[in-house]
């Protein structure tokens, strides 16, 4: 009985396996690449090809290949001064004379041959560790390189993903805080689908010693990055580096897939696009994916593949939805989509038209009823505005606004024989509330009423009179006075609100 | 016989002479036990530094132009590939003439073994790394400033400029406690016993000796991880071998205090 139930119970688990686990491709999701066991596809064939190396936020072609090559990476480390935001200027070390550095694009089995070039100008000795290399350091002992020099080192790129690379020279936070990191993409054997765009987009923090935005040239503030209290954090080393005129670029209708990585230092990025939703994304850099991503975390020194069809023009914001950071730090990018409108996804603003809150319409009217109250020259007529005005507020969501109710379910107040015939029984249940059955005007109800002891008496009493006056009831008044007796009177429920 | 004792002490001590050059060896530095960046050996933190002396300023191109008159091998022309690599003197407008603007800048572009054989030929040497590493803990008013942060603020801030740009005058800038100028803010400077301090950055030594290269690895090795003025001549002086030149690293000479004057 119990090895039936088991058995029972493995094979709905196996069911559900099945079920959750194919994806679009037809590849179940328990079965894996193989990692690096699997990336060795044998020596290097045909003559060696130079990479295609591209600036942010360009990435380069597709491989297309289908057999292992020679690979030929050649890189320059430069420091150069730049923008970073309007007006001011940083010292940036650059793998390529940009941050991030030069996008490499290799394929998975590929021997790659790593040239390092430290410019002459530069002031510092760099090196690089690729996360997309399997040995130790990821190449960093083997570039390192000084001043003038260039190193060389071999790796085979045995497992297929989105890589960060950076310096990794001493201090370490120092050089990736001042832009030193990049992607590499190894591509798998069979390539990645087509698609109609490809955008290569890092973030990065940085520590200046003036505050945000303070012009001039401004110095890396080694305490604020050990704080890690960033001055700025960006998209592609710059404030203004993916906006106006440099924004991204799409039409609609269109397929787009972002290489995004996130170099640090230290923070970690909350990855939204404003406007859109991932369809697809290989979280990490990996293999498998989510689909349907509103915000995707990308670590620092880690990578996500982003994949979505456009549909509708527009502006789409890139932002770290850690949103300080966006709105009072820099990390802002614009993606400008052109196309016709699409209406029936779209709309765009349909309307603009005076909203008056309820309970706000005439807070007036309330405040002049109480003062004339609190001074003894209350008036009906002032007692009826103050009370329409918090009816509308509090009571007409069920009463209905013209005192109707709503047959069947909630009473009506209009030449109501129920409230008519007890002025002293409404204040009761205008305070305490009413459960229960009742029957007004000839027809049953069983509802429910809260207790309205959140208003005051003045307020009871307006609400009352207001009642008493309108939708053809034959007048009356009810003062706070009378209202003050009866709450003295009744037993508060337990629990009922003050 | 006069004239033929001046040539003989001329030809020995060629830059002795008095005025040969500013900011020579003038001031002893009183030595002691040091905390460094680098501690002698994982169970020795503090180093135990003799008293020496150290030029007050970096060597200029004049200077050195007038060392590579008198040893014609130290020419960019003549000097053995294995002691100098192409970048040697590379901006002096000839082999023995820096040009007329660069004459009291600071020299760069010289190899470790050509700085070591301009100071010997002073009868001097390179300031080992623990002596320079003393002097230029010096503000302008204490010995060891090492632990105001708005003392080493101002000295990142020479590193958050690139390297492009002319240098100042050797010896310009203000001095220190010890009476030295031109420590922080202008050049590298090649030490000693650079070569020594981390181990070669030969790809195969993966081992613990070249743990200073990788990530994280600060943290074993290095004192004073928030001091990254000093791990950053370090790194510089790792990544550069004995025959290497660049546009910003320099030097200066020093000697044991009593070995001469």
């Amino acid at each position: 009985m119990t090895k039936n139930m088991w058995a029972t119970l493995a094979a709905a688990a196996l069911l559900l396996t099945g079920c959750g686990a194919s994806d679009k491709a037809g590849t179940p999701a328990a079965s894996t690449t193989g990692g690096s066991r699997q990336g060795d596809f044998g020596p290097p064939q045909g003559e060696p090809v130079h990479a295609v190396l591209t600036s942010p936020p360009e990435v380069p072609p597709a491989t297309g290949r289908h057999a292992p090559a020679k690979v030929i990476v050649e890189l320059e480390v430069i420091e150069v001064d730049k923008q970073i935001a309007e007006g001011v200027t940083y010292t940036f070390w650059t793998f390529g004379g940009t941050v991030p550095g030069s996008f490499i694009r290799v394929r998975q089995g590929d021997t790659v041959e790593f040239h390092l070039k430290n410019h002459p100008g530069s002031k510092m000795p760099h090196n690089i560790d690729l996360h997309g290399v399997t040995g130790p350091g990821g190449g960093a002992a083997s570039s390192f390189t000084a001043p003038g020099h260039q190193s060389k080192f071999t790796f085979k790129a045995l497992n297929q993903g989105l890589y960060v690379y950076h310096c990794a020279t001493a201090p370490v936070g120092m050089h990736v805080a001042n832009g030193m990191y990049g992607l590499i993409l190894i591509e798998p054997p069979e390539g990645l689908t087509p698609v109609d765009k490809e955008f290569y987009v890092m973030q990065g923090d940085f520590y200046t010693v003036g505050k945000y935005r303070e012009k001039g040239h401004q110095a890396f503030d080694m305490q604020k990055a050990i704080d890690e209290n960033a001055t700025y954090v960006l998209f592609n080393g710059a404030e203004s580096a993916l906006t106006g005129p440099r924004a991204l670029k799409a039409t609609t209708g269109q397929h787009i897939r972002m290489f995004v990585g996130n170099g640090g230092p230290n923070l970690v990025s909350s990855f939204h696009l404003i406007g859109e939703i991932f369809d697809k994304v290989q979280y990490e850099g990996g293999t498998h994916f989510q689909e349907n991503v509103q915000t995707t975390l990308i670590p620092a020194g880690g990578a996500v593949t982003v994949e979505f069809h456009t549909e509708v023009p527009g502006n789409y914001v890139l932002v770290d939805h850690s949103i300080f950071r966006a709105f009072n730090k820099g990390a802002i990018a614009i993606l400008e989509v052109s196309g016709d409108e699409r209406p029936e996804i779209y709309s765009g603003k349909q309307g603009d038209e005076v909203y008056l809150s309820d309970k706000l319409s005439n807070p007036a009217a309330v405040e002049t009823a109480a003062l004339a109250s609190a001074s003894g020259t209350l008036t009906k007529e002032q007692q009826v505005k103050a009370g329409e005005v918090l009816f509308k507020g509090t009571c007409s969501a069920c009463h209905q606004d013209t005192g109707e109710g709503i047959a069947n379910v909630f009473p009506p107040l209009a030449k109501s024989d129920y409230l008519l015939a007890d002025r002293k029984r409404a204040i009761g249940i205008a305070l305490n509330g009413l459960s229960g059955p009742v029957t007004v005007n000839g027809t049953n109800y069983n509802s429910v009423m809260p207790p309205m002891s959140q208003l005051n008496d003045d307020e009871i009493a307006n609400i009352l009179t207001y009642a008493l006056n309108s939708w053809g009831n034959d007048g009356g008044v009810v003062t706070a006075k009378e209202v003050e007796q009866v709450r003295a009177n009744t037993k508060r429920p337990e629990g009922a609100a003050h | 016989m006069i004239r033929a004792c001046t040539l003989l002490a001329l030809a020995l001590l060629p830059f002795n002479a008095p005025g040969a050059r500013a900011g020579g060896l003038d001031v002893p530095i009183t030595g002691g036990r040091f905390e460094s960046v680098l501690p002698p050996s994982p169970q020795v933190k503090v180093a135990a530094v003799p008293s020496f002396r150290l030029d007050t300023a970096l060597v200029s191109n004049a200077d050195f132009a007038r060392f590579v008159r008198k040893h014609a091998e130290w020419r960019r022309d003549r000097v053995a590939g294995l002691f100098a690599d192409e970048g040697y003197l590379r901006h002096w407008t000839s082999a023995t003439e820096p040009g007329p603007d660069l004459g009291r800048q600071p020299v760069t572009q010289v190899s470790w073994f050509a700085a070591s054989a301009y100071c010997e030929a002073r009868g001097a040497r390179l300031p080992r790394w623990h002596e320079w590493e003393l002097a230029a803990a010096a503000s302008a008013t204490v010995p060891d400033a090492r632990n105001d942060p708005a003392w080493r603020q101002q000295i990142l801030d020479w590193y958050s400029k690139s390297a492009r740009g002319g240098l100042p005058a050797a010896g310009a800038s203000p001095a220190n406690y010890f009476g030295v100028r031109d420590l922080h803010g202008v050049v590298w400077e090649w030490v000693e016993d650079a070569g020594s301090m981390l181990v070669s950055d030969d790809s195969r030594e993966q081992g613990d000796p070249n743990r200073n290269r990788f990530c994280g690895s600060g943290a074993i090795d290095l004192e004073q991880k928030e001091n990254y003025a000093m791990l950053m001549r370090i790194a510089m002086l790792s990544s550069m071998k004995a025959s290497y030149s660049s546009n910003s690293m320099g030097f200066r000479c020093a000697t044991d205090v009593g070995a001469r004057r």
